[in-house]
């Protein structure tokens, strides 16, 4: 064997894809889980069709995953990646937009006969237009992998099922990754002889790279400089989930997770359903308003009632959200965002429901929102739904997207001691005085009512959506209380502020100009900055977090630049809020293609606003 | 069951606020017979949630001194899944109307009965929307006459039986507003069964449909449009000297006449039986329509399944027996980590 030459790198970014049936998505998890081992900081991004299987090889089939590592800190899954590694003709026609000319195109050549590019919709064989175009690595995969598994009492379909194994052992093998986690996987979900024949195809994979004379070289991307601890990879949606669960441990009460199924947000329904242990209740609803409806229910029983959906979902649930603001019951809602509207493109990614969660509810009916920045986040941003909607009272909305919902990056796993406990004290007759209890008394601070539970004796009262007078919260139609209790439940939602912290300006605090996001958007918005100021501009960046209230000291931040670029994956929704808030000139930049941002689009709106300027 | 082992009285559940139904509403009747029945249940009021959707019915809870919720339009199935789902040992009450619970509400009011939370159901039938001032409701007869129906109901009917039957109700019962005893023993078995019990609430609109079940309201006229039901005893009704049966006659009812002296039992008459696992007998006494037959009023059927709370419950218990209790700790370490040197 010869001794092959090995190249260092310092990011490199990859993207398979396939039919949605070649098992593109479990490849890319598995890769990333090698990465994440090796050291390398990453960021993925799962791009695949609404179809669970549109027909086998055509261009609606096409499934990606796409995954960047770097030796240094990564924000994005990159712009564009520097290797394909495609498995029939549609995945290279949908996907090979985006590869540079001379990069590293790898195909399945197996796959690459007339009638297969024909249903891609090619007219005449794309391979030596590619072989021009690029560095196309033809690869008989398909053939490969039969070789390998040899022998095995499998049908041929079996067999064939296998073929993302052997692309796995290759790529493994070409960027050094360490494949332990995936025989470990393997070991775990398998026996007999899918687990070999899994097995051997990697394995057969890996040393077809070493052997093979289409590589001459192999690359190697050193451990990232990242802060110590213990990681893992997570997906936004695992982080919800795994934040329901910690808001049962920190806040000691019962969680009751209500849902409906909905894409992208049906995971976090999954994930929580899998640990009953945590003596935690899901109940899957007969639909979206049951979902929240029982949710509310559980709440005013006392548990810690959640529900999660996604855009369209959160349309059915808005009338049962008004009732919890009406009743004041705490609730937390997951809005994990999708391309819409209607059923629009349930798998791509947006951020179009913020005036929905906003103002998307019959007359003045606000609601804290908070928008998680990362997958990691999601996980935070749980725990401080969860306190917010008991310490005052109402529902809290999380609004995630199906970007962060799938993508996965490295996470630090918190020191459980260090997250902040909070348990739940319910109203108690002693708590009052002769008059007795009282359902709609405020605490003075926080403006919150007693959470006062069925089972306690003596608390006994009614809560119901018709206005009510204060203190006593009996029915009445006066109009000046109903003035009144509307202000009095805007103040309370507005006094958040207090307890929320103030925005930090990433850079100068004053300058020709700032970068303002929110949400998912935030990896792209701090690649793109950071990249200016490798080029020697000055940008500055905040991102938003708490999206209602917002940060007290956002007005003073934002009057300090001239500038303000604000990014966001709708036509403009908090562009909107702060213009009218605050008066400014604020420049939007919008894209709704149900795609996350490229670095490059900020990078160009900041080059612009910062010509203009000069 | 007795009332003594309670040492709280109707009293105790009559709330501070002013009833607000129409003078000669049905539902004052109702309102009463729950507060009087209510101490045989329970012996602490707290343990007692009403929960309400939308509609003049539900305004009921206001008027229990127990904890209640007066929530949205045809959801208070959902919310009741919520609460009894978080606290089993509370007694749960729904009361909903016909539009209420079988309009906006129907898939909530079918889902929760399969379902089979052990709560209780009363659904108030008064063939009419009430607190939008009279629009045909989905249990309206054919051809009624509303401001949105001016030339008469074109839809098809819903039977509120049939719909839980169907629903694969545990218990179904039907009674009346004006009868105290029958409803107060209604009442008492709905609250002994355990699963859901749906109970049917024939109930007069003086305002909007007045008269809609005089037949069976009016002391005269209810025995020959009525049959009551109880379990072992004969399909007879009708007054002395003008009885009547019903016979099966290939699977279909059939009313026969019946002399005063006769045996029912050599008459063939059928005998009403509630615990037949099959659901065709009781569908087919659901089916039975005036002015052909009479109205069957009572439990029609109930039987036991097993209850969703409890097996949750057992889920969860099972889980944390098998798996040990959860640990978020654990949680957050599992499958693969990897460590950074700090």
């Amino acid at each position: 064997m010869k001794i092959k030459r090995i190249e260092k790198r310092r990011d490199v970014s990859i993207r398979f894809c396939g039919d949605s049936g070649d098992g593109m998505q479990l490849t890319g998890t598995k890769f990333a889980d090698e990465t994440a081992l090796a050291g390398n900081d990453l960021s993925t991004f799962p791009d695949f069709p609404a179809e669970i299987r549109a027909p086998a090889g055509t261009l609606a089939g096409v499934s990606g995953f796409q995954i960047h590592f770097a030796s240094e800190r990564v924000h994005t899954p990159a712009d564009y990646p520097d290797v394909i590694v495609a498995f029939n003709p549609a995945a290279v026609r949908a996907n090979v937009g985006d590869l540079r000319p001379g990069a590293m195109l790898i195909i399945n050549s197996d796959a690459f006969n007339k009638k297969a590019w024909q249903r891609a919709g090619y007219t005449e064989d794309p391979i030596p237009d590619l072989r021009e175009r690029f560095e196309l690595v033809e690869i008989p995969l398909t053939a490969l992998n039969r070789e390998a598994l040899v022998g095995l009492d499998l049908t041929q379909r079996a067999i064939d099922r296998c073929k993302n194994f052997f692309a796995l052992g290759l790529l493994s093998w070409l960027y050094g990754r360490p494949m332990e986690s995936t025989e470990r996987w393997l070991g775990n979900k398998f026996e007999g002889d899918v687990l070999e024949a899994n097995t051997r195809t990697l394995r057969s994979g890996w040393a077809f790279g070493e052997t093979t004379e289409l590589f001459p070289v192999s690359y190697q991307v050193p451990a990232a400089k990242i802060e110590g601890g213990s990681y893992r990879n997570i997906t936004g949606n695992t982080a919800l989930a795994w934040g329901i669960i910690a808001a049962r441990v920190l806040m000691d009460r019962q969680v009751f997770l209500g849902a409906y199924p909905i894409t992208p947000a049906t995971d976090v329904l999954h994930e929580v359903a899998r640990h009953r242990n945590f003596d935690i209740k899901t109940f899957q609803a007969e639909d979206e308003m049951a979902a929240v409806s029982s949710a509310i229910g559980a709440s005013f029983a006392g548990n810690l009632g959640v529900t999660v959906s996604s855009g369209p979902g959160i349309m059915l649930k808005q009338e049962a959200i008004g009732l919890a603001i009406m009743v004041e019951l705490p609730l937390v809602v997951i809005d994990v965002q999708r391309a819409g509207p209607s059923t629009g493109s349930p798998t791509k990614t947006e951020q179009g429901d913020l005036l929905l969660a906003l103002f998307g509810r019959s007359s003045e009916s606000p609601m804290p929102i908070l928008a998680p920045s990362s997958a990691g986040d999601c996980f935070d941003t749980m725990i401080e739904a969860f306190r917010l909607a008991v310490k005052y009272m109402t529902p809290v909305m999380v609004l995630s997207d199906s970007y962060l919902a799938n993508s996965s990056e490295p996470w630090k796993i918190p020191d459980i001691e260090t997250l902040q406990r909070s348990p739940i004290r319910f109203a108690k007759r002693e708590d009052f005085g002769e008059e007795g209890f009282m359902p709609y008394v405020r605490d003075p601070e926080t403006l919150a009512r007693p959470w006062a539970i069925p089972g306690e004796p003596e608390l006994e009262h009614r809560l119901g959506g018709l206005t009510k007078e204060p203190v006593t919260g009996n029915v009445v139609y006066d109009p000046d209380n109903h003035a009144a209790m509307l202000k009095l439940r805007a103040d309370k939602i507005a006094g958040i502020v207090a307890d929320i912290p103030n925005i930090e300006v990433d850079g100068p605090t004053s300058g020709d100009l700032l970068v303002v996001g929110w949400g998912s958007t935030n990896g792209a918005i701090t690649a793109a900055v950071d990249e200016a100021r490798e080029d020697g501009l000055s940008v500055s960046r905040i991102h938003i977090r708490h999206m209602n209230p917002l940060p007290s000291n956002l007005q003073d931040v934002l009057s300090h630049f001239k500038h303000i670029l604000l990014p966001e994956l709708n036509g403009g929704q908090l562009s909107m809020i702060l213009r009218s808030l605050f008066l400014l000139d604020i420049q939007p930049l919008n894209k709704v293609a149900g795609q996350p941002f490229r670095i490059a689009e900020i990078r160009s709106a900041i080059d612009e606003i910062l010509r203009e300027v000069n | 069951m007795a009332a003594s082992a309670s040492p709280l009285t109707r009293k105790d559940f009559v709330s501070t606020q002013d009833v607000r139904w129409c003078p000669g509403c049905g539902d004052y009747s109702v309102l009463a017979n729950v507060q009087r029945v209510m101490p045989e249940f329970v012996e602490k009021r707290e343990n007692v949630v009403f929960i309400s959707g939308i509609g003049c019915s539900s305004r009921f809870p206001y008027y229990m001194n127990t904890y209640g919720f007066h929530t949205i339009h045809g959801r208070a199935p959902s919310f009741a899944t919520g609460i009894k789902a978080s606290n089993p040992d509370l007694s749960v009450w729904v009361v909903t109307g016909d539009g209420d619970g079988l309009s906006i509400g129907g898939n909530h009011l079918l889902h929760t009965i399969r379902r089979n939370l052990d709560l209780q159901i009363l659904l108030f039938n008064n063939k009419i929307y009430g607190l939008t001032k009279g629009q045909y409701s989905p249990t309206s007869d054919e051809g009624t006459r509303t401001k949105s129906s001016p030339h008469g109901s074109i839809d098809h009917p819903i039977d509120p039986i049939s719909f839980a039957l169907g629903s694969g109700a545990t218990f179904v019962a039907r009674t009346i507003d004006v009868d105290a005893t029958h409803m107060q023993q209604t009442l008492r078995r709905a609250h002994a069964h355990k699963g859901t019990a749906f109970v049917e609430i024939l109930q007069n609109c003086p305002v909007f449909n007045d008269g809609v079940w005089e037949d069976v309201q009016d002391r005269k006229t209810r025995p020959d449009n009525s049959i009551s039901l109880v379990h072992g005893e004969p399909l007879v009704f009708g007054t002395p000297g003008n009885l009547k049966g019903i016979v099966m006659n290939d699977g279909n009812p059939q009313v026969v006449d019946l002399t005063d002296d006769e045996d029912p039992l050599a008459k063939g008459i059928v005998v009403h039986d509630e615990f037949l696992e099959s659901t065709a007998y009781a569908f087919a006494l659901a089916t039975l329509c005036r002015p052909d037959f009479p109205l069957p009023v009572g439990v029609l059927r109930q039987v036991e399944k097993t209850c969703y709370e409890d097996e949750l419950e057992a889920q969860i218990q099972d889980s944390i027996d098998t798996k040990g209790p959860g640990s978020l700790e654990k949680l957050l370490h599992s499958g693969d980590t990897w460590q950074v040197p700090g």
